[in-house]
């Protein structure tokens, strides 16, 4: 099934919650409301002829404003693909858990949390995957300042403080 | 035949008699344990013999190459991604390169895109043999490691050969390769496929039918096929369950679809299909067929400049693209954005290796502990790329 088809069957059963299709780019996206993603992602997968039974790749990105996810499916049965996005602000980064559609995104979500301060709601266990349970912050912000060090484990080395200072 | 561990609604089917009846005990399963295959810590819980949990911790070698993508220029990224998967490097740049150059829409030239081929087909046989041979020491045969190792070594040398370099290669750049074949470095390509494909027969006689090994790999950690999908597994690991699907033939990128290969697939010969067994013989069935796929880039490969295509300065206009590869692990993402500007703005990499352990907690279940150490060895992980 085209793109377009499959934004025509998401627009027709979610209506507002779809907030945009854009084709002209290299692969197209369709941009979805962040507390709807359980039931669109449901959708996807159980509908007859979508079948997105594949979740390729789901990325946390920063938009510098906001923090974006993106979902990458893939239809084993029908060989088809799509990619949904969704965008949240700073200030509530709440997205809704797909853990339970797709056990991929299990820990792709975990990881978008660690890195980038993505809270998923109703995860069903949602700890940092790849950083130390204590750590602080979100390194992938692009606003994120590493500390000096941790648990006396010095983490930024002396000449990339200084270089970093010359830059600013 | 009967199942000892299948879903895990049924696989607490061994009962054991409550005078038996012990206290949970909690095992830490590495991180420093040889048969975790690097720095993976497994929180077992475990009630005498029998897992009743398995919960990973990973991160142990999260090199932060996510970011660091973020702050170098795109040619600068391809040492970095050989780093991830270490036992797979031609793989991983080549990857990265595919995905770069379609968003360039740069068209590569035809002897550099045979030459991609065949080391990364190496590669593939190459990180198989140390599967090989690994696994072999995970349930307790010592030789096949050596075999395994015998044959690497001709294929490193040929690497050494071309590249310079035995483990990290930075070969494959984007837009080509970064050196042509040495001369007579293809008839040496030829006589190592003539010397290797009669060994297949030496491992299967070793350790494929031996009968040991058998019973400590059939039925054991059984995942069945629509779970596997469910858990986004991919390469061997998901073929393993019987699932047909191989991206150099539903998805074909590069010039796969010019050659004449099969995709192996799990059939139950030994247990049931999916079991660990069948993951351990789709790889060395792999090996045949990528040898089978070398032989025939080497016949067709054309004359021509291998470093015609490649740019001087990399221009990658604003955008973003998912790319995916087959690498010897399975399906190998690249999540790239674009601004136009000069570094890229996000590289997310889904790594096969990832997705392959997460269905660990699922299969171990109701295992025997030293059967955990079978299953997690059939999934072929390599910590250098779930970590990053």
């Amino acid at each position: 099934m085209e793109a377009k088809e499959i934004y025509q069957r998401l627009k027709d059963a979610f209506q507002d919650d779809i907030l945009e299709f854009n084709a002209e780019v290299l692969q197209p996206f369709i941009k979805i409301s962040p507390d709807k993603t359980e039931e669109i992602a449901q959708f996807l997968r159980d509908e007859d002829d979508l079948e997105f039974d594949y979740l390729m790749c789901l990325s946390g990105l920063d938009l510098g404003e906001n923090l974006g996810v993106v979902y990458h499916l893939y239809s084993m049965k029908f060989n088809h693909k799509i990619v949904l996005k969704t965008e949240v602000s700073k200030e509530q980064p709440n997205v809704n858990s797909v853990a339970d559609i797709w056990r991929t995104a299990d820990w792709h979500e975990r990881e978008a949390y660690d890195l980038l301060g993505i809270n998923f709601v109703n995860h069903p266990d949602l700890r940092r995957i790849l950083l130390p349970d204590d750590w602080e912050g979100h390194p992938l912000r692009k606003d994120y300042q590493p500390p000096k060090s941790w648990h006396g484990i010095p983490v930024t080395l002396a000449n990339e403080e200084e270089q970093d200072g010359a830059n600013e | 035949m009967a199942q000892t561990n299948n879903f895990p609604e049924t696989r607490f089917e061994l009962e054991i008699p409550d005078p038996l009846k012990t206290d949970e005990f909690i095992l830490n399963m590495g991180p420093q344990h040889p048969s975790t295959h690097g720095v993976l810590r497994v929180l077992l819980k475990t009630d005498g013999e029998i897992v009743e949990s398995a919960t990973p911790y990973i991160g142990y070698l999260h090199r932060t190459f996510e970011k660091h993508a973020e702050r170098m220029t795109w040619p600068q990224v391809v040492p970095y991604v050989d780093r991830m998967d270490y036992l797979a490097s031609m793989n991983n740049s080549l990857g990265y390169a595919l995905a770069v150059e379609k968003m360039m829409g740069l068209e590569v030239n035809e002897r550099a895109q045979y030459l991609r081929i065949i080391v990364s087909e190496l590669n593939r046989i190459a990180s198989h043999l140390v599967f090989l041979g690994t696994y072999g020491l995970d349930v307790g045969a010592f030789t096949p490691f050596l075999y395994g190792f015998r044959e690497r070594e001709r294929i490193i040398d040929l690497f050494e050969e071309i590249s310079g370099g035995r483990l990290l290669y930075n070969y494959i750049w984007i837009g080509g390769v970064a050196f042509d074949a040495p001369d007579g470095w293809l008839e040496k390509v030829n006589e190592f496929c003539d010397y290797f494909e009669p060994k297949i027969k030496e491992y299967n006689d070793l350790l494929t039918f031996n009968k040991i090994f058998i019973e400590r790999t059939a039925n054991v950690g059984v995942i069945p096929a629509d779970l596997a999908i469910n858990y986004g597994l991919s390469g061997p690991t998901l073929r393993g369950s019987g699932v047909n699907f191989d991206l150099r033939k539903n998805d074909p990128y590069c010039i796969y679809d010019r050659f004449d290969f099969n995709v192996c697939i799990g059939k139950g010969e030994q247990g049931t299909v999916g079991d660990s067994w069948d993951r351990y013989y789709v790889r060395i069935e792999e090996m045949v067929e990528s040898a089978k796929i070398i032989r025939q880039a080497v016949n067709q490969i054309p004359d021509g400049d291998a470093k015609e295509t490649v740019p001087r300065n990399v221009r990658v206009p604003a955008g973003e693209i998912y790319f995916r590869t087959e690498t010897p692990r399975g399906e190998l993402g690249y999540y790239i954005v674009s601004d136009g500007g000069k570094n890229p703005v996000r590289v997310k990499v889904r790594a096969p290796a990832f997705c392959n352990l997460s269905i660990l907690p699922a299969v171990a279940r109701g295992t025997m502990v030293a059967d955990l150490v079978a299953i997690l060895g059939s999934l072929d992980i390599v910590l250098g790329e779930i970590d990053r």
